[in-house]
């Protein structure tokens, strides 16, 4: 076993981290406070290629592994989680199905583009109805001589509105509950393709969530990925690459709200010393690093055992849950030893408070993390 | 176009300066960089490669660690590196620019940059020792670089302007922030750079001897902030004890 992360790993991280600081990190709480991001750092992200991290070059991706592609969401994260979430959606949501389920005229129409980042891509499963249980979906696709029609609503949707790919899960057969669902490619500007209502939310404010509106949307079958009936697959195979993705935010969003921490109990004083020279704080800081390590070797594991091919779906979901519920424990410290300092915007740590909590809901609630690892445990 | 960029590791903008048991600056623990002025070197020796056609090698001479450094130069899109290693000699800016010139002497060139100082010891002398020691013009402190055929036309720094200047080809030139804004290497380029030829050399390979002649004798800190002071009371009040302040204890005004 070895612990210990090779050239181009470590490499990507202190590239990404650079970037991050001088590009992102002065941006993240103005695009918070606006509740709007600034797409010309996805026009640089593409530049660098943090836009198809792990996708072959054949489909202009940069070649790397999925524990690279993990530690470039948590270095993003690390100062902007808006900036985690975007990559992550982008990358694990949409365009990792098609790598893996697409046709290669699929994946030269609509990988090459997205790994690129000529186009940004979205993933849409989640209903007014069906959230937690995706089998529920009401969305439906009706063939029709060489085209399907789509009707139906998606909600919460990443990147919604600002993405240029959408896959969409929409039940081919209602009657067959989750095996009746089908996944497909729908390209923004579709005619009855349309988008409600933007989300104003808690946290990762600067990332778009909008609803999703098809009404008689025709879209061509060569846009179906892989088998009708296949949707379930394709989702439960794309969440827990996902998760992955998710989990490396979650450690991205503690890593950066530990490192402020640390840095403020040093120069702030109280009764005539710095208060981490008490007790008290330095057992937050000692819990906090220990937990991040630990959630570390979780993210890190589950990216390792994608790559060497090995099956990763519960390893995937104990490194989410617990990296999310370690990034929610350690911001939430993080504003305490700020004080009331760390209640005001005038620092980042509330920010990174709020946005951990959305670790713990998407891309499968805590609760549902633990479903998928007790179903593994017990079977 | 044959274009070498001599570059050299140095501490992180943001680390802290700790002496060891000896009186030296410790190291260990410190993040390293490449050095922000040979970033713009490596800048634009890349976009005078992409501007027509041409090689560019990345030289260093440093211990093991500096790899990074030209790895990075590599990932930003250079072709080549050479490290030459120095081991353990307290080297001084003589001792590197001899090492350099002996390793440049070993290859082509038309174009040589380098950053006009390190940040760390700030003594801004390697590139010009190499150009003597090359015998070959030497145009420093740089913020714009054209070339055509065999001349190149440069914009350096001087006081109160600035100055252009012609120069026959190779020449050295020394970057000054404002010449371009350094890439970020690419992903692709990471992955690539793991392909590219890296070339080490000891001093004893190339043939030189090292004989510093400058010996740093010791190395002291700056004196600690004092704590700043807070004039209180009704502004028009306080602004005049605060001017009283600075002509009697500052003696500024
Ligand atoms: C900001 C944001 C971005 C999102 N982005 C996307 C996106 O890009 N694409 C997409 O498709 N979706 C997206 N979602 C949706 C997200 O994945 C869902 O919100 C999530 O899966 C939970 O579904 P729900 O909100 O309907 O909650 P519900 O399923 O209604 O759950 C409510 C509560 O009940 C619990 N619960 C449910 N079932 C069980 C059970 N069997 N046992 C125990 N507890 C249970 C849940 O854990 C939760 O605590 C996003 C959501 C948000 C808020």
């Amino acid at each position: 076993m070895e612990f210990k992360l090779n050239e181009e790993q470590e490499m990507i991280r202190k590239t990404v981290r650079d970037f991050a600081e001088k590009e992102i990190a002065p941006k993240a709480g103005p695009m918070d406070e606006a509740e709007e991001y600034d797409y010309s750092l996805w026009g640089q992200m593409a530049e660098m290629g943090l836009t198809g991290i792990p996708f072959s070059e054949d489909y202009e991706g940069a070649g790397m592994d999925n524990l690279s592609y993990a530690i470039g969401v948590e270095e993003l994260s690390r100062v902007c989680a808006s900036s985690g979430v975007l990559i992550s959606a982008h990358t694990s949501l949409c365009s990792w199905p098609i790598y893996n389920f697409g046709t290669e005229e699929q994946k030269q129409q609509f990988l090459v583009p997205l790994a690129s980042g000529e186009k940004i891509g979205a993933m849409g499963l989640t209903e007014p109805a069906a959230g937690s249980d995706a089998g529920a979906t009401k969305t439906t696709a009706v063939p029709d001589g060489e085209e399907y029609v789509l009707n139906g609503s998606k909600i919460f949707i990443t990147n919604g509105y600002v993405a240029d790919i959408y896959v969409i899960i929409a039940a081919t057969d209602k009657s067959k509950k989750h095996k009746g669902l089908s996944a497909f490619i729908v390209e923004k500007g579709t005619p009855g393709f349309t988008f409600g209502k933007k989300e104003h939310k808690m946290g990762i404010r600067a990332s778009a969530t909008y609803e999703l509106v098809f009404e008689n949307c025709r879209i061509p079958k060569a846009n179906l990925l892989g088998d009708e009936g296949m949707g379930f697959k394709v989702i439960m195979m794309t969440l827990d690459g996902g998760r992955i993705g998710i989990a490396s935010q979650a450690l991205g969003i503690a890593q950066g709200a530990y490192e402020e921490a640390l840095k403020y109990s040093k120069i702030r004083e109280q009764f005539g010393k710095p208060i981490n020279s008490n007790q008290g704080i330095q057992w937050m800081l000692a819990d906090m690093a220990t937990r991040i390590e630990a959630a570390r070797l979780l993210v890190y594991q589950a990216a390792y055992l994608k790559d060497s091919k090995q099956p990763y779906s519960k390893e995937a979901a104990m490194a989410k849950l617990y990296a999310s519920e370690c990034a929610m424990w350690v911001t939430t410290k993080a504003v305490q030893i700020f004080g009331g300092y760390g209640y005001t915007r005038e620092y980042p740590v509330e920010r990174m408070m709020r946005d951990a909590k959305i670790t713990e809901i998407y891309e499968g609630t805590s609760e549902v993390m633990r479903m998928v690892v007790a179903a593994n445990i017990l079977k | 176009m044959k274009i070498l960029v001599c570059m050299k590791q140095t501490f992180d903008t943001e680390a802290k300066i700790a002496f060891d048991g000896d009186g030296k600056i410790d190291n260990k623990g410190v993040t390293m960089i490449m050095n922000p002025y040979d970033e713009y070197a490596v800048e634009e020796a890349l976009r005078i490669k992409e501007s027509g056609e041409g090689e560019v090698t990345v030289i260093c001479a440093g211990g093991p660690k500096a790899q990074d450094a030209l790895r990075q130069a590599l990932a930003m899109g250079a072709d080549k590196a050479v490290l030459l290693e120095t081991g353990e000699v307290d080297m001084d800016e003589y001792a590197t620019a001899i090492v350099l010139a002996k390793a440049i002497g070993e290859l082509e060139y038309d174009v040589i940059l380098g950053g006009f100082r390190a940040i760390d010891d700030g003594s801004a002398q390697v590139m010009s020792r190499v150009a003597e020691v090359l015998n070959v013009p030497v145009v420093n402190v740089i913020t714009k670089l054209e070339i055509a055929g065999d001349k190149a036309v440069a914009t350096r720094e001087i006081e109160g302007g600035s100055e252009v200047v012609e120069v026959a080809l190779p020449a050295v030139f020394t970057a000054q922030k404002g010449l371009n804004e350094p890439r970020y290497p690419s992903m692709k380029g990471i992955m690539k750079a793991k392909k590219k030829p890296m070339d080490k050399k000891s001093v004893s390979d190339l043939g030189v001897e090292v004989a510093p002649k400058v010996k740093a004798i010791s190395f002291s800190l700056p004196e600690p902030r004092q704590a700043g002071k807070v004039v209180p009371g009704e502004p028009a009040e306080a602004a005049r004890e605060l001017a009283r302040l600075l002509r009697e204890e500052a003696k500024v005004i």
